[in-house]
């Protein structure tokens, strides 16, 4: 009944790169030593000001223990803000040799405060390199950025460009505008120059936008499958747009959205395009081409058909190229390397997924 | 077949459980109202340290909007992805229409007839030898 | 590919909207007294989500100097029933009175239009069959409508949008699920809408290309609403069609959905087997437009095994609107016996008034002779 665990000696397994960790604060406080005296003092009378209800919580109550894994909480502080644990559970546990920073709260992409947002980016890229960078160094940041001010985005990444511990630009994909939109090409601009990946992180909320096309979900399960909908129309967005005729060096991560429905994608893109092309004379060559060129998929979660052969079909269809295996550690949906693929994967496809594909994207830094 | 001293009896309170090393694998052992059982710590799903998550009852519904919870304490929840498990058996349980109608009785026997989901947890003998208590694990469960 | 055999039944054909003005007749003395003193007679209701000359609206084919495309009886007729040996078509007016804000106004346009479609096309053509359209501002309102129009047993289904104000799935439309279970009616859930929201989690695309296939995300959030709200449990019977949904994104959603809810159970526990199996068993999809590439049969054949069940596909051309050309409505690969259910048999059990009437023996039987 069950499919067999193969259990694997720490001698036989992969060093394999994470394309997703998520470090967390163990209080909000640790971002004041990065914050001018203003902005500390904003922090505690104001604090952020998303676009939604919930102050300091959010309106789709996650299930297991606020959407973490049960066993990572450290002694102290919630889970991803201890690094001793961090590595023992994760990083040597799991033979990581590099991990990809993704840090979620407090970051400036959803504030709408912009002052604000550029002074909590700015924080939260000093923060990664003192807190995380500077004592571990398998791990690698990402230059947050607010993606609604590309002003102020494109000053911050050109600050942080020399620095090869930034591996990727962080924005949200949960954005005002869909990403495709000239607004946000400045960012592009700056990120071809700085010659780094845009890495696109699922959010809960951000632009102000309600999360389906006939409003908002009732219930988590419906939510967690929303950040599909919201990758999908940003692909789209970036392709019909002409991102990539404008920018043909860009590369875009997708991550944490999953990956059996790029496919499907592709497919739906194509075929309407070929009837509607007149509309769109920006994207010159098939959307599908686009995709296989410059969109990377991070693995988690990865999808679990009754029949895992049928992953197999998916992966073929869309490459094994395109892959990069991800935890999203310390989560409840994590996926562990040991037991991710239930079917058979050719020994060349494992090195690409679990590591060659991250190493080539994100260079030898 | 190898018989290995786990812990005391009294060591467990009701409700909880024990992890011990047994020939090099970690089991959870489950004190239901003075009864034990022993799950590998390993959830078949993927892989997680099952024995660390929640023991407590099943969420049942008899319909949209109505919630319930089982008397019976003997449900866990592995600490990942969150998937249910029967303590007493080891089974999954994704489907709990079949407990539902049956009232809990048939949870007592082997439950051959229920509907199961997709898989065991890998379950161990548990013996009461004088304060003692006792697994059994077999060779071929070591790999 | 052609069909076959004669006796399909086509899930999804557009008449043209008749013009306000058509409707004057079917309104009550205030309503025609406004829609004439407004000008409102000088519009057609047209969604945003089909510009009458995008390609996507109509074939060139099927386009006529003068007149809308599927705009003259005779013209559905000789393009759309006759080439495909049509047994039964089910016109889906997609009239936008549906997005108008005042519920009264957009109640009376409904009502209109549903006596209209009874008189100016049932009545003349016995192949046509048609839904019922309401607005959803108010479901006791358009439990009223369902009820006085479902009277007239040619109507099969009821017609809804996928991007409305609020997600189907929701306890306030329970009302309209549970007359419409009763009277043997489908949900029908078709592509388009009102826009009364941004058509993605990001807001608002520069191109309709864009909206057109985001609609694949609006299906699948609309999917998902039905499963967790426990639309499926409560009203076991109803079968809910996707139309002009596409089906390749569909076997993503069953893997997803089946994984996270186990995981996440406890939120919705009136969910009490695998969501996919309850989507394989009340949920339809027209095949209009199929979204697998044209010609690649393996992809054709992984995506429905992916599927698993082949009770799901209805029939569809979506006539006028322009996904193939000539008499070519099936994509290449498909079996015999695969297009007999698709074209037949899942349509029968998916809108069980269809099944009525001796006319309807004649079809059953009589497709097996009629094979071209």
């Amino acid at each position: 009944m069950n499919a067999p665990i193969r259990e694997v000696t720490a001698s036989s397994r992969l060093a394999i790169v994470d394309c997703d960790i998520h470090p967390a604060f163990r209080t909000p406080k640790d971002l004041h030593p990065f914050l001018p005296e203003r902005w500390r003092d904003h922090m505690d009378t104001f604090g952020e000001h998303l676009r939604h209800g919930l102050s300091g919580q959010l309106p789709y109550p996650r299930m297991t223990a606020a959407g973490m894994r049960g066993d990572a909480f450290p002694q102290e502080g919630p889970p991803g803000s201890d690094l001793a644990l961090m590595r023992s559970q994760h990083l040597d546990a799991n033979g990581v040799e590099f991990g990809m920073l993704m840090p979620l709260s407090r970051s400036g992409m959803e504030e709408r405060n912009l002052d604000y947002a550029a002074a909590l980016s700015h924080a939260v890229n000093e923060w990664q390199l003192e807190t995380w960078i500077k004592p571990e160094p398998r791990l690698r940041a990402g230059i947050v950025v607010p993606q609604e001010d590309a002003a102020f985005a494109v000053k911050e990444i050109e600050r942080r460009a020399d620095n090869p511990a930034f591996v990727q630009i962080l924005i949200s994909p949960r954005s005002s505008d869909p990403l495709g939109h000239r607004r946000y090409w400045p960012i592009y601009a700056a990120a071809e120059r700085a010659n780094r990946p845009i890495a696109l992180h699922v959010q809960g909320y951000s632009g102000g936008h309600a999360s389906t096309a006939s409003g908002w979900p009732t219930y988590y399960l419906q939510e967690h499958y929303a950040m599909t909908g919201n990758m999908q129309s940003t692909v789209t967005s970036m392709v019909f747009e002409g991102v990539f005729e404008r920018f043909p060096e860009l590369r875009v991560v997708l991550v944490e959205g999953g990956f059996a429905w790029a496919p499907s994608l592709c497919w739906r893109m194509d075929k309407h395009w070929e009837r509607l092309r007149k509309e769109t004379p920006r994207a010159k060559r098939r959307p599908s081409e686009y995709v296989r060129e410059h969109f990377w998929f991070t693995t988690q979660p990865i999808e679990e058909p009754d029949d895992p052969q049928h992953l197999a079909h998916i992966i073929e269809w869309l490459g094994w190229d395109r892959l990069m295996f991800s935890t999203d550690y310390p989560h409840w949906d994590f996926d562990d390397p040991q037991h991710v693929f239930k079917f058979k994967v050719a020994d060349e496809n494992k090195a690409l997924v679990f590591r060659d594909n991250a190493k080539a994207l994100y260079g030898p830094r | 077949m190898s018989r290995q001293v786990v812990a005391r009896a009294g060591d467990i309170a009701p409700g909880t459980c024990k992890i011990v090393s047994v020939r090099g694998r970690e089991i959870g052992i489950f004190n239901l109202d003075g009864e034990y059982f022993a799950l590998a710590n390993r959830c078949p799903h993927a892989g997680g340290p099952l024995c660390r998550g929640r023991v407590g009852p099943l969420v049942l519904s008899d319909g949209p909007g109505r919630y319930r919870l089982t008397r019976e304490q003997k449900f866990l929840r592995c600490p990942w992805h969150g998937w249910e498990y029967d303590i007493r058996s080891g089974q999954s349980w994704c489907d709990p229409k079949s407990v539902r109608a049956r009232q809990f009785q048939v949870m007592v026997e082997t439950g051959s007839s229920l509907v199961k989901g997709p898989y065991v947890a890998e379950t161990f003998p548990v013996l009461v030898e004088e304060d003692y208590l006792v697994v059994e694990v077999t060779a071929s469960a070591a790999s | 590919m052609k069909l076959p055999f004669r006796g399909a039944i086509d899930c999804d054909l557009h008449p043209a909207m008749p013009r306000a003005r058509a409707l004057l007749p079917y309104l009550d003395e205030y309503w025609r007294d406004q829609i004439v003193d407004r000008h409102i007679d000088r519009y057609s209701f047209i969604l945003t989500s089909y510009p009458p000359n995008s390609p996507l609206s109509a074939r060139p084919d099927w386009r006529f100097p003068t007149g809308a495309p599927g705009g003259d009886l005779d013209m559905i007729r000789r393009q759309a029933l006759d080439p495909f040996g049509t047994r039964f078509a089910i016109c889906n007016m997609l009239h936008g009175a549906v997005a108008l804000f005042n519920e009264d106004m957009a109640a009376a346009l409904c009502r209109a239009a549903n006596d209209w479609v009874a008189k100016e096309l049932l009545d003349r053509e016995p192949r046509l069959r048609a839904s019922i359209i309401v607005p959803l501002h108010n479901p006791e309102a358009a439990i009223a409508e369902i009820e006085r129009v479902a009277a007239d047993r040619r109507f099969v289904q009821v017609l809804l949008f996928v991007m409305g104000e609020i997600l189907l799935g929701r306890r306030i439309f329970w009302p309209i699920y549970a007359a419409a279970e009763k009277l043997e009616l489908a949900i029908g859930i078709h592509a388009g809408g009102t826009y009364h929201h941004a058509p993605t989690a990001a807001g608002w695309p520069s191109h309709r290309v864009e909206d057109y296939v985001a609609q694949s995300a609006a299906f699948e959030g609309q999917l998902l609403s039905l499963l967790s709200e426990g639309v499926f449990q409560k009203f076991s019977r109803l079968k809910i069609v996707l139309i002009e949904s596409g089906l390749t994104w569909l076997p993503h959603l069953l893997w997803r959905t089946n994984k996270t809810w186990r995981g996440v159970r406890p939120e919705v526990p009136w969910i009490d087997r695998p969501p996919a199996d309850v989507i394989r068993e009340q949920v339809r999809v027209t095949l209009q437009p199929i979204d697998v590439p044209a010609g690649e049969a393996q992809i054709l054949a992984r995506t429905l095994e992916h599927i698993g069940s082949d009770r799901m596909l209805l029939f569809s051309t979506d006539y006028p609107h322009w996904h193939f050309d000539g008499e070519d409505a099936l994509p290449d690969g498909l079996s015999w016996e695969t297009i007999r259910r698709l074209a037949i048999d899942n349509p029968l059990d998916t809108f069980p008034r269809l099944r009525e009437g001796a006319q309807m023996s004649d079809s059953v039987a009589g497709h097996e002779e009629n094979v071209r």
